[in-house]
């Protein structure tokens, strides 16, 4: 297979993957099938796509290396496109279904509730990181775009900290999704001299943002 | 708001508890098919062994009836939105065994849309089944709720283990319809069936230094595979202090919508008291302990900071991680405020006059 169908066929699956939560949770809505609290069921669903797909976007650049399969980076934007869709699906679904806009108390939340602003935060931070995220904006801000665009770290751990906090008791998952987010941290420590002594492996991201595009 | 109650007819009353065998056969240690899960000497007492002078008098039992019917409703339902086609499902769910209902007849006579059946058996915490509000409802087929027996020890003058089939009384049991709120603001509105905890309470007669009871669940890992996890230390244990425990509106529940519990509601012996977040409502009991001292209940013990004794529903006292002012009523789309004791203020909290709730949460 040449590279070119490799990365169409890559694109297919990524683009299956990230319309798959939304496709599965509008047929179980359509058929009245999300359970006694609907509400609730769409709420954690989607938070748990978004931060899925948050982790997965952040396991990119590792696998890559590790497997030397340059051409995976074409699926970081969109992988990472998706978890944002998905968490502002997530937001507005607590926003307009659960508070139905009432403001006084989602203010409150935001300010008194931990869980709620650490998860928030983490909404607003990738904002700017998923308006950046075309060619035009990687071409402008040339190596500040590398250094903006590692706040995906930070607001993907504060999405993992907002499971955490928002858990009863059963940490199960949440310890889950620490876990893989510590592995992923491990390895963009290594040192960059250790890609270096594999042929197949590609240049630091550092020294080529438009490596990014897609 | 109401505490909505409704009775049987006596002739339904008695088919009713028919369904959990001849209450009047003897029950002795080798009909049961299992030994108590305690593994404690086995006693099984039947009504004749507790002096009948003990056992609520019929006068008491009848005022204390008049009272609870006459909770007389006071709220409505406002801004509630039901789905139409759930409202379907529940007026075509048969009622096996079990004389058949009028519950679109209920309903009319409620001030509060009761919930359906589904959302009552498909929506439950019991983490002994599964942490997700999904699992138990797939994963309790492995509880056993028949035979079962209930230990009582501790501070009283009749301590022993009894047989399910000896605290279920004709003519004592009710249907009642109270709100149950859980501490995670979900809320629902459901039919029991049972009969006050007090009953019990006065037939084995707990001594004078008895200030609290404490209820424990059954540990079972076979019935309840779960009970491997290490989410909270088992088996569930919850208490109460004697006088919320005597209260009239605290209940013992066997039967759910004019059945049977489903396992997943806590069968096939349940408590229920309606004016505290769903987590104090201990489920498949098999063991009460009348002690002085207060019992540490499973939630405080797992995170004293968010759980408390008390668990008294309360819209004032916030969780420490999110707001108790307001509710999900399963069903319903907009949320609504939280009630003080969930709307059952009126009858209980002359428990709790001089009590710092904030503290005492």
């Amino acid at each position: 297979m040449n590279k070119k169908r490799q990365i169409l066929l890559l694109k297919v699956v990524v683009w299956l993957i990230g319309l798959t939560p939304a496709a599965w949770l509008s047929w179980r809505a359509f058929n009245d099938s999300l359970g006694a609290n609907p509400i609730e069921e769409l709420l954690h669903r989607l938070g748990g796509a978004a931060l899925i797909l948050l982790i997965t976007t952040l396991a990119v650049t590792p696998l890559r290396r590790i497997t030397g399969w340059n051409i995976l980076i074409k699926v970081r934007r969109p992988l990472g496109l998706f978890g944002f869709f998905y968490l502002t699906l997530h937001f507005s679904t607590y926003a307009v279904l659960d508070q139905t806009l009432d403001w006084e108390f989602i203010l409150e939340d935001l300010t008194e509730r931990r869980y709620i602003v650490v998860g928030f935060t983490a909404w607003v931070l990738l904002i700017p990181l998923a308006i950046t995220s075309t060619k035009g904006w990687i071409r402008r801000l040339g190596k500040k775009w590398q250094k903006l665009h590692r706040l995906a770290y930070v607001a993907t751990s504060l999405g993992v900290l907002h499971f955490f906090w928002q858990v009863k008791v059963d940490t199960y998952w949440p310890l889950v999704a620490t876990t893989v987010l510590a592995i992923l941290f491990l390895l963009r420590l290594q040192p960059p001299k250790a890609k270096v002594t594999r042929k197949s492996v590609p240049q630091p991201l550092a020294v080529d943002p438009s490596a990014v595009d897609v | 708001m109401a505490a909505l109650c409704r009775h049987s007819a006596d002739g339904e009353l008695l088919q009713r508890v028919a369904g959990y065998g001849d209450i009047n056969k003897k029950k002795g240690p080798p009909e049961l098919g299992r030994p108590p899960p305690t593994g404690a000497t086995m006693l099984i007492r039947k009504p004749a062994d507790i002096p009948s002078s003990e056992i609520t008098p019929k006068s008491t039992y009848l005022n204390r009836r008049d009272f609870i019917a006459g909770l007389a409703a006071v709220g409505a339902v406002g801004g509630s939105i039901m789905d139409p086609r759930r409202a379907e499902a529940q007026g075509v769910k048969g009622l096996p065994g079990y004389p058949q209902k009028d519950w679109s007849k209920v309903r009319s006579e409620l001030d509060e849309e009761l919930n359906s059946y589904e959302d009552v058996t498909t929506y439950n915490n019991f983490y002994e089944f599964g942490t997700g509000k999904g699992d138990p409802v797939k994963n309790a087929h492995t509880l056993k709720p028949r035979p079962w027996t209930i230990e009582v020890d501790g501070l009283c003058a009749n301590p022993g283990t009894f047989g399910l089939e000896d605290f279920v009384k004709p003519g004592k049991m009710e249907d009642r319809v109270y709100r149950h709120r859980c501490v995670e603001a979900w809320s629902i509105v459901v039919p029991w069936y049972g009969f006050s905890l007090r009953d019990v309470i006065d037939a084995v007669q707990p001594t004078g230094s008895a200030q609290y009871v404490e209820f424990t669940t059954l540990y079972d890992l076979e019935q309840m595979p779960m009970q491997r996890s290490f989410v909270l230390e088992w088996p569930y244990t919850e208490g109460l202090r004697m006088d919320e425990a005597r209260h009239p509106l605290t209940m013992l529940a066997t039967g759910v919508y004019g059945e049977d519990l489903p396992n997943q509601n806590g069968a096939p012996l349940r408590l229920v008291i309606p004016w505290k977040y769903g987590f104090k409502g201990i489920k498949s009991i098999v063991k009460m302990s009348f002690t002085e001292d207060p019992p540490l209940n499973s939630w405080r013990r797992a995170t004293p900071r968010e759980y408390g004794f008390y668990a008294n529903v309360n819209p004032e006292v916030d969780h420490p991680r999110w707001s108790q002012a307001r509710e999900r009523r399963l069903g319903e789309f907009r949320k609504r405020r939280t009630l003080m004791f969930n709307g059952y203020a009126d009858q209980v909290a002359s428990l709790y006059a001089g009590l710092d709730l904030r503290r005492n949460f």
